[in-house]
């Protein structure tokens, strides 16, 4: 589904992804871990479409779609997401009105008629059940006053609403109390099916201990440099990141 | 502005009068440039008005010849020449157009993306359309059902003639003959405008609207409305279109009054987009309007406005909160791009006991322009428990643009309550990628996030205005992210 070939990306003079690949199939979840730095909030806003990042060198294929050609918005169309680290609050947006816009730029883009009101808030309730958002959040402005645990729940709820079939979730655990993680990982794992991918970027493994992945990579110095099973997360959450620094180095 | 360019503009006009074939009448029609006292008594023979009328023309002549043209407000302009300008004219034949491929196509792509109709553009830009008898029609049906009620809404210079004795106790009794520069000037050589007089225990059923208007009298330079609301009734105006408006005249100087009795209640909807001038700052129009209303005991007037037109803008609609228990309200967005300066505010005069005022002012800049808040808060001796609430946030949108909020503030009586909060923000590109991260494009990113910003004061709109107010203010802004 998505392929990465020697990705380069940098921020003003300083290149952050020095030859990044990555293969992701449908159905897989890939867990993206490494120390501060490495480049995996990078990565994420690269895939996204983030202005101020410079691709340099590489391709990026979804489904034969060079990504990299396409404006943040087309790529979201074409069904990337990305669970922002910090969600974006805007006031006097509803939720509900950012959502419903959301949607019927991709139906447009698919060449369908703006969703009927019914299907739309079908869809709303089943979704906000899903990670248990009350009617409050929905209706309120988009993450404005919401806490941290509400604002990652909401990423999940336009992530469930939207159905995208690759999505990025960027340290989506950070600031999560271990309700609300459990909370966010039962939606994940809800949405999770054998044509939709996940890349989840964390520094820690116990969110991995809700969202099971098939594959986990160690990002270092702005390369993949150690990819394994689940079980390199728990080795990584024993021995620290070091050890992988000096194998590199030897 | 240079007298030649004066001269260009004026010649320009004249020519376009000649195109059309009104030689003789125009000449014999058209007052020789300037402003003295003879032009002022044939303007207002011209109309055939009586004795009072030009007797209270010439008082604010002479008033005005005293004054000198202000220049607290935050606006750089080259001042008007006044004696350029011809103060009367025959009323100007609209150009006939044989069909909209004849109309400027930027208009018609405006027109199209305000979601206004096919036959409605033809008849904003003047083109020859098959359904006048309709309008016309339609018009006069309006005209008979507020007949009915008793509700008067007509052109001053017809109410001057038919109903001259209401004319005459309310005219400039909010807005005096020497109340400043431009409301003095206004008062000497107003030309027409438009006049309304709700009876006692009236609720007036329809939005009284400018709107169908629009063919018989359009807009001149120096207009004058005076809106009577008689006790315990309600009105809602609409002033302006969102439709572009080009116009020839450069300077307007308008005058709006409005006398709210006991427990009446009047709404004044204002949507704004004279032509701005290009992209440069050359051209467009000098919009500076005196507006106020009196409201007496338990009675409301709010103002609600869309600022986006105008090179320069110079308006505070305001209110003298007299009668105990009135209230006041000023909700406004100002959106300002390129090289257009606003400076715009309200003043809300707290007279009466338990006197109540909100203010909601919502700045947008965006280009190279300038965009003030200015505005008054008075609560004098005798306002017990008066109360004011006021919002003033700006939002700029590139890094070349000023917002800047003049709030005065005068409380002579201690049981006053008054809040005042003021925000400044810039348009995040964070807010734009997170939206279109969710594959919103980035023109209607801006969109959405300037409508939100903008909400507290849309939702005051009447509806059909709401909607087209909200497309206004995306177009006005397209382009300008920085």
């Amino acid at each position: 589904m998505l392929k990465i070939k020697n990705l380069h990306a940098k921020v003003g003079d300083n290149e952050i992804l020095k030859g990044l690949n990555l293969d992701v199939k449908p159905g897989e979840i890939h867990a993206i871990m490494g120390p501060n730095g490495s480049g995996k909030s990078t990565l994420a806003s690269v895939l996204a479409g983030r202005e101020a990042y410079e691709v340099t060198d590489g391709v990026v294929d979804l489904d034969g779609t060079d990504l990299l050609e396409l404006e943040a918005s087309d790529r979201a169309r074409e069904g990337v997401f990305l669970a922002f680290q910090y969600p974006i609050e805007i006031p006097g947006v509803s939720n509900l009105n950012f959502m419903k816009a959301a949607v019927n730029a991709k139906r447009d883009h698919n060449g369908q008629p703006p969703i009927k009101a019914k299907d739309f808030l079908a869809k709303v309730k089943e979704c906000s059940s899903l990670v248990e958002l009350d009617g409050r959040l929905r209706d309120r402005s988009v993450n404005e006053g919401f806490s941290g645990g509400e604002k990652k729940r909401n990423e999940i709820f336009q992530m469930a609403i939207l159905e995208p079939k690759l999505c990025i979730l960027d340290e989506t655990d950070s600031g999560l109390d271990i309700d609300a993680l459990r909370v966010v990982s039962k939606g994940v794992n809800a949405m999770r099916s054998p044509d939709r991918a996940f890349i989840v970027i964390t520094h820690y493994q116990r969110l991995l201990d809700h969202i099971i992945p098939d594959f986990v990579h160690v990002l270092s110095n702005g390369k993949i440099v150690k990819s394994g099973g689940k079980e390199l997360a728990l080795e990584l959450e024993a021995k620290g990141y070091d050890w992988i620094k000096e194998e590199q180095n030897a | 502005m240079k007298g030649t360019e004066e001269e260009n503009l004026l010649s320009e006009v004249t020519e376009k009068n000649y195109e059309y074939g009104f030689t003789t009448e125009i000449d014999s029609d058209t007052i020789a440039p300037g402003l003295n006292e003879s032009v002022i008594r044939t303007i207002s023979s011209k109309k055939n008005e009586p004795d009072w009328l030009l007797k209270w023309r010439l008082e604010a002549f002479a008033a005005w010849s005293k004054m000198e043209e202000p220049d607290w407000a935050h606006v750089a302009y080259d001042k008007p020449d006044l004696q350029s300008i011809s103060f009367y004219s025959a009323p100007k034949p609209k150009k006939v157009l044989a069909s909209l491929d004849e109309v400027d196509p930027e208009l018609l792509k405006t027109m199209e993306k305000l979601g206004i109709s096919l036959e409605e553009q033809k008849k904003l830009s003047g083109v020859a359309v098959d359904f006048v008898m309709d309008s016309v029609s339609v018009a006069t049906s309006f005209k008979e059902t507020l007949g009915e009620i008793g509700v008067i809404f007509c052109s001053l210079g017809e109410a001057i003639k038919e109903h001259p004795e209401l004319v005459k106790k309310y005219l400039g009794t909010v807005v005096p003959q020497r109340d400043n520069y431009y409301a003095a000037l206004n008062s000497a050589v107003f030309t027409d405008g438009s006049f309304c007089y709700i009876p006692k225990g009236v609720r007036c059923p329809m939005e009284l609207s400018t709107y169908f208007r629009i063919n018989q009298a359009g807009t001149g330079q120096f207009e004058r409305t005076l809106i009577v609301a008689d006790e315990g009734s309600y009105v809602s105006y609409l002033e302006g279109c969102t439709a572009p408006q080009r116009d020839e005249n450069q300077l307007h100087a308008a005058v709006v009054e409005i006398i709210s009795h006991d427990e009446a209640e009047v709404k004044y909807s204002t949507v704004q987009n004279w032509y701005p001038g290009d992209k440069n700052g050359k051209g467009g129009v000098f919009n500076f309007v005196t507006k106020r209303g009196i409201c007496h005991r338990a009675s409301k007037i709010s103002w609600t406005q869309v600022e986006t037109g105008s090179a320069v803008t110079w308006k505070y609609p305001s209110c003298i909160l007299k009668g105990d228990d009135s209230i006041g309200e000023f909700f406004s967005v100002a959106v300002t791009n390129n090289k257009q300066q606003a400076d715009t505010g309200t003043k809300m005069i707290h007279l009466g006991k338990r006197t109540r005022s909100t203010i909601i002012s919502k700045g947008i800049s965006s280009g190279e322009s300038q965009n003030s808040y200015r505005g008054l808060v008075q609560i004098h001796p005798g306002a017990e428990n008066a109360r004011n609430f006021s919002v003033c946030d700006s939002l700029l949108m590139t890094d070349k643009c000023g917002a800047h909020t003049f709030p005065y503030i005068e409380v002579k009586n201690p049981t006053a309550q008054i809040e005042h909060e003021a925000t400044t923000s810039k348009i995040g590109e964070d807010q734009i990628f997170y939206c279109q991260q969710r594959g919103i494009e980035e023109e209607e990113a801006i969109g959405l996030i300037v409508k939100g910003y903008a909400k507290d004061v849309l939702n005051k709109l009447p509806m059909e205005f709401a909607v087209e107010a909200q497309k206004l203010l995306t177009i006005s802004l397209e382009g300008s992210v920085g």
